[in-house]
Parts: structure tokens; C-alpha cells; sequence
């Protein structure tokens, strides 16, 4: 699987020299990535950096689920085509999309090469999809695979859609009511925080992480807090870290309730909808009860958090979990009883195992395909060392598995928090790190919501960072979504779409 | 059936009474209205300004502080050796024009509100059609809440709605990137006129953290006309809540009661 002489081998948030990782010659990379992936291992991310005024240095960030282990390589050639690895390894399709749109060259070889975020390149140069005056067209501009035939119709949907959600373009090509393929073009969210964290840690780092995806609030200032305190050698204080775990907990019931509750709002089944969607709120203000926002702004931060949870503040947070928890029983387990909900949700936008494996899937989205697939169980860093969450997951891969695993995990982070507050570790909540030491690497895995956040912290010689990747959890998933409506009825896209409920704003960044 | 109706029992009544009772009770570290104590301040002292990320501070004679800008973080609260920034339980944030979210010497002079033939039309009949654009989504979760049985948006005559079409204004989130400037032109243009623009958070009014960035607008009022400014990163659903009240002349004043 993983040859020990090609990659650099370390841990979540563990650091490693930047020179250790060591540079393959450009084909010798890509067998050494195809063949990991064909032993089973995820990309975690795959992406460039600029090698001076022409070059290109591209790192592979490979996973191992099993062993809990991530292995590290890279590739350095001048500006200029690269062979790509799509049609071998699947996973790494919106990568090579996204590097080609960064430095305008081309992955020769992609199956369907086409802008990610609509955006100038980084270096100036013409994308391999400029017209030729080297321009690129605006966004939503691009080809779109097209069937054609008898009673063969296109729909297109958005930027600006019905509901009040993010912006993104979908475009259907149906055979009546049955969807035969769906292409999903985004970027209209881009508002460039990728590229403004290099040459950070600034006034702003920590509030682009805050606002990459404003339902991960939690999920990536810990990534990013976690890889902070790698490089620097520290821990946050024991207290800290139990906070943190509550906070992403927190986060993980407010954005799965409110996903249960619009589920059944996308059946029509109004009383779980309704409940659903005002017990949402009660976990969200319990994240308030802790730092003020309801979204957990300005809690975590490098060293630790700002705000304590003192004995009083734990035993009213343990009594309000305990009324919500009563709450959104009641309203979810509704939705198993029903029987015109269970009809629309069993067997709607199935996805195989083999299928979530190919493409990288993470998250309730893989767990739902029997994928016991969590970064708390394979990966576990902080708190998640110490006191475990079982993995939840179903073997359906249907809109219903992704709904029932959404439940299990409920149940999960309920136990898990009451028993934090419960004995929460004495001291200190936050000891700031010192200056980040250059040239050092980190990989940053936190199991968010929506699924594995990665990110990918390096420095350079000043200390600063040279790059700061951020991988979405949405990143891997959407292309689930496009092929989970193959085959299905276009009326059914929004019940699809809801039980992926991916973020537009953390994808496009 | 049995079942759903026990859970419709058991949920009961969850529809808060304000605005004719009391607002729902914030948590004690909310974080409404700021305010800088000139008493407190070393005029010399610029460490609130140098915290700022979004540039929300000035120091010129006097202390400001920008609304329009504020992420109500504490960088400021934590690098003001001397205490005198706070932020307060004040929810109420409004204004009518984007100057008046400015703040010298902690006034702020709250949305007065449609006046006239615009009140009549609208005062009992609120359509609008959100745009987010360019945001990280939390407004429009929090904009959304408002739709929830507790804040139950429609018994004030208010709702979001589906087309352009069908509205009589827009509700925009977002810094407006350069990506979604012609959707949010277009979607506008589809209104009939006369037609309200309402900025939400800080992202619609400044920019918020992406201000300044090459790829967005620094907000709504680069491309459209608004009719109403509601600060914050996010609002809570009470700052928006009392927002598009007193918009519609349904608050005054201390906002405690209609």
C-alpha cells in the first residue's frame, strides 16, 4: 500500500519538517498516489504551491482510516501540463480541477476539466479553459454535459434559489420526471479567504476560519487551533479541550436536528419540521450560554478558549440539554413511525459503499453507506483521545440512512457532552502559543458535521504560512449529490440535496 | 396518529409574546451594542485599533466604532489595557442609514423607519426575497430562525418568499462577491417597483471579514440602494427581528413593547 520510501509517515496533528517530506519525480508521484489509493487509502488533500516565479510544487495528503496514520509526499515541475490522475484515482478529480484554476496548467488527461470556483489564476497565467484572448469566462459560464434525444430536457437552477440558502448552479438533464445526470457548478461564494491566509497568522486568521462555513464555526478554529499547537510544540489545557469537545458537539446537534426538522419539511411531514426547527435554536443557544454567539465565534482559539464553563454554567447547560434531548425525541421519532415519511425516505438517493469509497465520501454521508468512517474514532486528537464516540453508521446509503445516522449521532453527542459536563478537568482554559517555528508541516483532521475537515498548515523560512490549505468537508461530498440523483426523480432534489446539506461558502472560500 | 398527537402535546405552545410581552432572554455573555467609556480611554492608547480586524475602530480626537464593520469579537474588549471598550446586552442595532452605524459617544440613532405612501404599502404587508451572496451562511440561518414556530416571522405580515416576482423587497446577506454581482442585479431588476433593499450583517454592510478583498464588493450598497442597515456577524434573530419592526413602524423607542 504505502511504500515507506515515498511518503513521510505522521499523525493528526503532529508536525513534521518541511524537507522531510520527500519530493518524488512528477511520475514517480503519481504511481505512488494511485497505488496508495488503490490500497484503500483517502485523499485527504492534493494541492500546489507556488516553487518560486515558475514552478509548482504540488503535496499529496493521503489517509490511512485503519491505522489511524497519514502519509505525506510531493512533487515539484515547472508551470506547465502535469499528467493527471483522475480516470486512476477518482478521488482526486476536484483537486485537479482546483490546482488547474490556481496556477493555469493543465491536468492532462482529466475527464472533464472545467474551473471550481470561477476566479483569475494565481500566477497570471491563462486557465486551460480560456478563450483566446487568455481570459476566462465569468462564472456559470463552462460546458455542461448534455444529453441529448427525444423528450431529453435540461433544468437549470440557481445561483438565486427559492429558499433562503447559498448560492450555487444546478443543472439537470432529465428524461421527464428521472433525473439521467446532475452537474453541480459553484463558486459563486467565492470571496478568496484561501489565498489571504498565506503569508498569515494575522489580525484576521482566526475570523476567516470562523467564517469559512458559518455552521463550522467550531469545526475549523479547532482544525486550525489544533495546528497551531502542533507546530508550536503545546497543548491547550485539559479544560480547554473538554470546552472544545462540547462546542463541536453542540455544533453537530444544532446542524443535525435542524437537518431532521427540514427533511421532513421537504416531505411535507410539518409536525417534525416544525419542532425540529425551534429545538435547533435550543442547542444553538446553549453554544451561546457558553461564549455569547450562537455560532461559537470567538471561543476557540490557539492555546485554548476564551470562555470558561464554571460549575453554575455546567449544571444549567446539563439541565437545558436534558429538556432539548426530551424535545427532539419526541419530534424525531415521529419520522420512523410515519409511513408517508419512511416511504419517501427509504430507497430515495442511494448511494452504494463502493461508490462513497471511490469517491472519497466522508462523513454522515459515508457513514450512511457503511462506512464506519469518523475522524473522532480513526484520527482522535484533543479530547477524543480520552473519551470516545462510538462510530453510527447504517448500510442503506438511501436519504433514510443518511437521516437515521443524523439521529444516532444525536443520541452520541448528547451522552458525550452530559458526560463532559460532568467532570470537566480543573485549571486553566487558554496558555497562547508561542510564534510558529518555520518550515513545518501539519495536517490538521477534525470530524465536523458535515464530515472530516482537513486542514494543511506549512510554514516557510519567516515562520509565516507559505500555504494554508482548507479541505471542506463539502469539498469531498457534492459530488456524492450528483450522483446520487442519477436515476431518480427531479422532484425528489431537494430531499437529495437536503440529506447531504452540504456548505457552498466552505467549498467555494 | 396517536403518537403525533401526543408529540403535538407535548411540544405545546412555543410562540414567544414579544413584541407585546417581554424579548426572549439573551445569554449573559451575548454581545449587543458596544461602547467605549472616554473616561477609561488613554486617548494615546491605539491597541483597540491595532486588534480590530476589520477596522472597525478610529481613533481620531475621539473613539468610533463602525457597526457596519464590527464582528462583535472581543480582540478589542481583551487589548484595551484600560477596560473601556464593553459590549453590552443592547440588541436593538438597526439604522436607516449607514452612517448613522457609526458610533461617537455611543449613540446610535435606531431605524426610524418607512414614512408615508412607502409605510402604507408595505406597513402591513412585508415580502422579500432573500439573496445571499458571498457570506459564510450565518446569516441566513439566523435570518431563517425568524421563520421558526418560536419567532414566527408571518404574524407580523412579513415573509420570505420564493420569486423576486412575488416580493416587494430584498433581504441581502453577503459581501457580494464579484461571482454573484450580475444574480444579485438581476434579481433585484425582477422587482416591481417600489422595491426596499435590506441590508443584513456585517458582510452586506462592509464587507465584514472579507472587506477589501480583490474578488467582493464590500457589501450591497456598491451595486443597490438600502433602505435599512442591520449590523452584526451574525445578528441574532432578536437584532433582525427588531430591525424589520421598527422598519415597518411597529417598534419604537425602547422596542419593549408595540
Amino acid at each position: 500500500m504505502i511504500n515507506p520510501a515515498r511518503f513521510v509517515t505522521f499523525g493528526n496533528a503532529e508536525p513534521v519538517e518541511l524537507g522531510a517530506v520527500p519530493e518524488l519525480a512528477p511520475d514517480e508521484f503519481g504511481r505512488a498516489v494511485v497505488a496508495a489509493a488503490d490500497g484503500g487509502l483517502r485523499v485527504g488533500a492534493y494541492f500546489g504551491t507556488a516553487e518560486g516565479q515558475d514552478g509548482v510544487r504540488l503535496y499529496a495528503i493521503l489517509l490511512d482510516d485503519l491505522t489511524g496514520s497519514i502519509h505525506g509526499a510531493c512533487t515539484a515541475f515547472p508551470l506547465g501540463p502535469f499528467p493527471s490522475l483522475t480516470r486512476e484515482c477518482p478521488q482526486v478529480h476536484l483537486f485537479e480541477r482546483e490546482i488547474a484554476e490556481q496556477f493555469g496548467i493543465e491536468p492532462v488527461g482529466h475527464p472533464w476539466l472545467k474551473p471550481v470556483r470561477f476566479h483569475p489564476s494565481y500566477t497570471g497565467r491563462p486557465q486551460p479553459w480560456a478563450g483566446s484572448d487568455g481570459r476566462s469566462p465569468p462564472v456559470g459560464i463552462t460546458n455542461f454535459f448534455r444529453v441529448d434525444g427525444d423528450e431529453v430536457h435540461e433544468v437549470a437552477v440557481g445561483p438565486v434559489h427559492a429558499g433562503v440558502i447559498e448560492p450555487g448552479h444546478f443543472r439537470f438533464q432529465c428524461h421527464g420526471e428521472d433525473v439521467f445526470h446532475l452537474e453541480i457548478s459553484l463558486g459563486y461564494q467565492h470571496r478568496g479567504i484561501e489565498r489571504r491566509l498565506t503569508g498569515g497568522p494575522g489580525r484576521r486568521t482566526i475570523h476567516y476560519l470562523e467564517t469559512l462555513a458559518g455552521d463550522t464555526t467550531v469545526g475549523h478554529t479547532t482544525a486550525y487551533c489544533h495546528a497551531i499547537e502542533a507546530m508550536t510544540g503545546t497543548y491547550a489545557p485539559p479544560r480547554a479541550q473538554a470546552i472544545r469537545g462540547i462546542a463541536l458537539e453542540l455544533e453537530r446537534l444544532a446542524n443535525h436536528v435542524g437537518d431532521l426538522g427540514a427533511l421532513a419539511g421537504d416531505v411535507g411531514f410539518l409536525p417534525t419540521s416544525a419542532y425540529c426547527g425551534r429545538i435547533r435554536g435550543d442547542y444553538l443557544n446553549l453554544t451561546a450560554a457558553v461564549c455569547g454567539s450562537r455560532f461559537g465565534r470567538d471561543l476557540v482559539r490557539p492555546g485554548g478558549v476564551l470562555f470558561d464553563i464554571d460549575a453554575p454554567l455546567a449544571d444549567s447547560i446539563g439541565a437545558l440539554l436534558a429538556d432539548a434531548e426530551r424535545d427532539t425525541a419526541s419530534a424525531v421519532e415521529l419520522l420512523w413511525g410515519s409511513s408517508s415519511v419512511m416511504g419517501r425516505f427509504e430507497d430515495t438517493g442511494r448511494l452504494t459503499r463502493e461508490v462513497a469509497d471511490e469517491l472519497g465520501l466522508v462523513g454522515p454521508a459515508a457513514r450512511a453507506c457503511g462506512i464506519g468512517r469518523d475522524v473522532r474514532h480513526d484520527f482522535p486528537v484533543g479530547i477524543f483521545r480520552f473519551s470516545h464516540v462510538p462510530v453510527s453508521t447504517w448500510s442503506t446509503g438511501d436519504v433514510f440512512a443518511r437521516a437515521y445516522v443524523r439521529w444516532l449521532e444525536v443520541q452520541q453527542s448528547i451522552r458525550f457532552i452530559r458526560e463532559q459536563l460532568r467532570a470537566l478537568p480543573e485549571g486553566p482554559v487558554l496558555a497562547p502559543p508561542p510564534e510558529l517555528p518555520p518550515e513545518q508541516l501539519v495536517v490538521s483532521l477534525v470530524e465536523g458535521w458535515r464530515g472530516e475537515i482537513c486542514h494543511v498548515a506549512m510554514t516557510g523560512p519567516d515562520g509565516k504560512f507559505q500555504k494554508y490549505k482548507v479541505v471542506d468537508p463539502s469539498f469531498h461530498n457534492w459530488f456524492g449529490l450528483a450522483i446520487a440523483l442519477r436515476g431518480e426523480q427531479i422532484s425528489d432534489f431537494p430531499l437529495c440535496n437536503k440529506s447531504f446539506n452540504l456548505s457552498y461558502s466552505g467549498h467555494d472560500l | 396518529m396517536i403518537n403525533i398527537l401526543l408529540a403535538r402535546y407535548r411540544q405545546g405552545r412555543r410562540t414567544m409574546k414579544y413584541p407585546a410581552g417581554p424579548p426572549p432572554k439573551l445569554p449573559a455573555r451575548f454581545r449587543g451594542r458596544p461602547s467605549i467609556e472616554r473616561g477609561k480611554c488613554g486617548s494615546e492608547c491605539r491597541a483597540c485599533v491595532d486588534a480590530c480586524p476589520t477596522q472597525a475602530i478610529t481613533i481620531n480626537g475621539k473613539a468610533r466604532i463602525d457597526l457596519g464593520r464590527c464582528l462583535f469579537c472581543t480582540d478589542c474588549t481583551r487589548a484595551c489595557p484600560d477596560g473601556a471598550i464593553t459590549f453590552s446586552q443592547d440588541y436593538r442595532l438597526a439604522t436607516d442609514s449607514r452612517d448613522d452605524l457609526i458610533l461617537e459617544d455611543n449613540i446610535l440613532r435606531l431605524a426610524q423607519g418607512l414614512k408615508g405612501r412607502a409605510l402604507r404599502l408595505f406597513g402591513r404587508s412585508l415580502k422579500l426575497r432573500q439573496v445571499a451572496a458571498g457570506g459564510c451562511n450565518g446569516c441566513e440561518m439566523d435570518v431563517n430562525v425568524l421563520n421558526t414556530v418560536g419567532w414566527d416571522l408571518g404574524r407580523f405580515g412579513i415573509q420570505l418568499v420564493a420569486s423576486p416576482r412575488h416580493a416587494d423587497g430584498l433581504l441581502v446577506t453577503g459581501s457580494v462577491p464579484e461571482n454573484m454581482r450580475l444574480a444579485l442585479q438581476k434579481t433585484y431588476d425582477a422587482l416591481t417597483p417600489p422595491k426596499i433593499v435590506i441590508a443584513v450583517g456585517a458582510c452586506a454592510i462592509s464587507g465584514g471579514p472579507f472587506a477589501d478583498h480583490p474578488e467582493v464588493h464590500n457589501g450591497v450598497a456598491a451595486c443597490l440602494p438600502v433602505d435599512l442597515f442591520i449590523p452584526g456577524c451574525p445578528p441574532h434573530p432578536l437584532t433582525i427581528l427588531d430591525g424589520l419592526l421598527r422598519f415597518l413602524g411597529r417598534i419604537e423607542g425602547d422596542g419593549d413593547r408595540s
